[in-house]
């Protein structure tokens, strides 16, 4: 480590740490930051540690197997509120990223409904899958399956306001399963499963060996939703608040440096070289580029928003979105009933505190709200005239959501 | 107790399906990996999975014991790393029991009847959650029931109860199932009806 480029804003309690991440496209954050030797800039040391389940990254952040990890964005949410196997309470202090997921159909299945659809408009082909949905109902077929990463993650949120969006009840017309991202193509190709919401690159990888054909991107789905964050215990955040600045630091610069579309290509090498995704950099580039082919020969088209790190202040944790997520997930209704509760426990999980000292110390600008509304802007648009701009919001079936006061 | 034990490695498979059966446990399938998990879970009808810790199924399985009751809970994960420390942290913290690479047998025993015993204990507490909340439902649908007919027929509390109690024997139905009935009554004529 050099010296005289360590910052020394902050005094680390604990610099030695082990940070645990999932095998996909925007674990990037925490590969740059170690590339990049923006960890040590900030006095951390720190080991990057390869999990192959969620399950396994919240057991091991719970028991202090790991310091923090890459969670998804509505984990730390689903086990403050106690579901799953372990309560615990939960800091989502940081968001890594924005958007990245689509789903995808087998290259069967989007054939037959783009025949039925009469092309490949995305609604067309969502109305046309709840008509063959209900003609298969009658017909007495069994239901088709879809799979996503884990119960508690934006993909299942997504994958269910897709199928709800076009009249298809998740719960009683289709079956959901749950399978890790590196099997899914796989389980398409073997007819186990009819489509997928999952990250990068495993859409792509889908299209490029011509198993899958994208129906529809996570953005399409909820303009610039969170998506990754970074988890730690709240027991942990209080015992090592120098610490979590520190590392917030290190990844707000490595998000700021990803974020550059100069700098995409050079990511994607990087993650394929650190050998921690099992899947090639011509997987890999093309959401980092933004440039996605839905099918295999159909042409490329531009979605540079189809991965965000940092702008539109994408690593902000909005309570709002946090209550946005609680409210879809299946919690006990004593909890959803309970007066004023849930948005108490967005706010104590998504607690902006220590972004907000950090943003400081940096002298980097900040929302001036700490929520916002969600649905309403079609583009770009800005906080207050000349201040921060923030990305587009809508949801797919059209609908606002009001966070309370 | 049906187990289904799922591990990569043969050999230690094998020492924690041995002393399984000394516990008294049955194993109803070993399996090296999973190809379709909810399809060797309901043929095998375990009562409890388990799963190694590098298993990738993990997320699968957790999944399904959220989406269906019924399903089995993971309960024991191997970790050829973990420390003794972090083993008595895990159980101390409810996320499974662990046996860690290296085992011997008398050492998994203790660490099955842990987890089996926390399996007994949640299951025994979900069962007491769901009865409480139904009987508290069912008061709820009662009272809501009660309060019609005191409002429209002009019955006081004890009227109303009684009424309700006579409809139930009359129609040999539970008192809540006859209070949905009311309900169900009131709601399709309106306010003004009967």
């Amino acid at each position: 480590m050099d010296p005289t480029n360590t910052k020394t804003i902050y005094q680390p309690e604990k610099r030695r740490l082990t940070l645990g991440f999932i095998p996909l496209t925007d674990c990037a954050p925490l590969i740059v930051a170690h590339e990049k030797s923006l960890f040590e800039k900030w006095g951390l040391d720190v080991e990057l540690k390869r999990e192959v389940s969620w399950a396994n990254i919240r057991d091991r952040v719970i028991i202090g197997e790991l310091d923090g990890a890459q969670m998804l964005a509505p984990m730390p949410l689903a086990c403050t509120a106690g579901l799953g196997s372990v309560t615990k309470a939960m800091l989502a202090p940081f968001v890594l990223n924005l958007n990245g997921n689509a789903i995808t159909l087998s290259t069967a299945l989007h054939r037959e409904l783009a025949e039925l659809a009469g092309g490949n408009d995305v609604g067309d082909v969502g109305r046309a899958l709840q008509r063959l949905i209900a003609r298969e109902q009658v017909e007495g077929r069994p239901k088709r399956t879809f799979a996503t990463v884990f119960p508690y993650s934006m993909h299942t949120l997504q994958l269910r306001l897709w199928l709800k969006h076009h009249g298809i009840e998740p719960d009683h017309d289709v079956r959901i399963v749950v399978i890790p991202p590196p099997q899914m193509v796989a389980n398409l190709h073997h007819g186990h499963i009819d489509g997928f919401c999952v990250g990068e690159p495993w859409n792509t990888l889908a299209v490029q060996r011509g198993e899958g054909r994208i129906a529809i991107t996570g953005y399409e789905i909820w303009n610039n939703s969170p998506e990754k964050v970074l988890g730690v215990t709240h027991a942990w955040a209080k015992a090592h608040p120098q610490t979590l600045k520190a590392l917030m630091a290190a990844l707000y610069e490595a998000c700021a440096w990803l974020d550059d579309p100069e700098h995409r290509l050079e990511a994607a090498q990087m993650i394929a070289e650190a050998h921690v995704i099992d899947a090639p950099e011509a997987a890999i580039a093309p959401s980092l580029t933004g440039r996605i082919q839905m099918g295999r020969d159909e042409p490329i088209v531009e979605l540079p928003d189809f991965n965000v790190f940092h702008r539109y202040s994408a690593n902000y944790p909005w309570w709002s979105q946090a209550l946005w997520m609680l409210e879809q997930l299946p919690l006990d209704s004593d909890l959803a009933d309970g007066e004023g509760l849930l948005p108490r426990l967005a706010a104590q999980v998504f607690d902006d505190r220590p972004y907000r000292e950090l943003m400081q110390d940096l002298g980097e600008p900040l929302p001036i709200e700490r929520s916002k509304r969600e649905g309403i802007h079609a583009t770009n648009w800005q906080e207050t005239p000349g201040g921060l701009t923030l990305g587009a919001d809508r949801f797919l079936n059209g609908q606002a959501f009001d966070p309370p006061g | 107790m049906r187990v289904m034990l799922i591990d990569q490695d043969r050999g230690r498979a094998a020492i924690v399906e041995q002393s399984l059966q000394d516990a008294g446990h049955e194993v109803v399938a070993r399996l090296a990996s999973v190809e379709r998990l909810s399809q060797e879970v309901e043929a095998h009808q375990p009562d409890v999975v388990i799963i190694d810790i590098e298993s990738p199924d993990r997320d699968a399985l957790e999944n399904m014991s959220v989406v269906s009751r019924d399903n089995p809970r993971p309960i024991v994960l191997f970790s050829e790393e973990d420390s003794e420390e972090s083993i008595a942290k895990a159980i101390k913290a409810g996320v499974s029991a662990y046996i860690y690479d290296g085992m011997r047998v008398d050492r998994v025993r203790p660490i099955v009847d842990v987890a089996v015993a926390r399996f007994r204990e949640f299951q025994a507490l979900r069962n007491e959650l769901d009865e409480t909340r139904t009987q508290l439902e069912d008061r709820k649908v009662v009272e809501k029931a009660k309060g019609l007919l005191m409002k429209h027929r002009g019955f006081d509390e004890t009227q109303a109860y009684h009424a309700m109690r006579k409809m139930a024997m009359n129609r040999n139905q539970q008192l809540v199932e006859t209070a949905r009935n009311v309900i169900a009554v009131f709601d399709l004529v309106g306010d003004d009806g009967i």
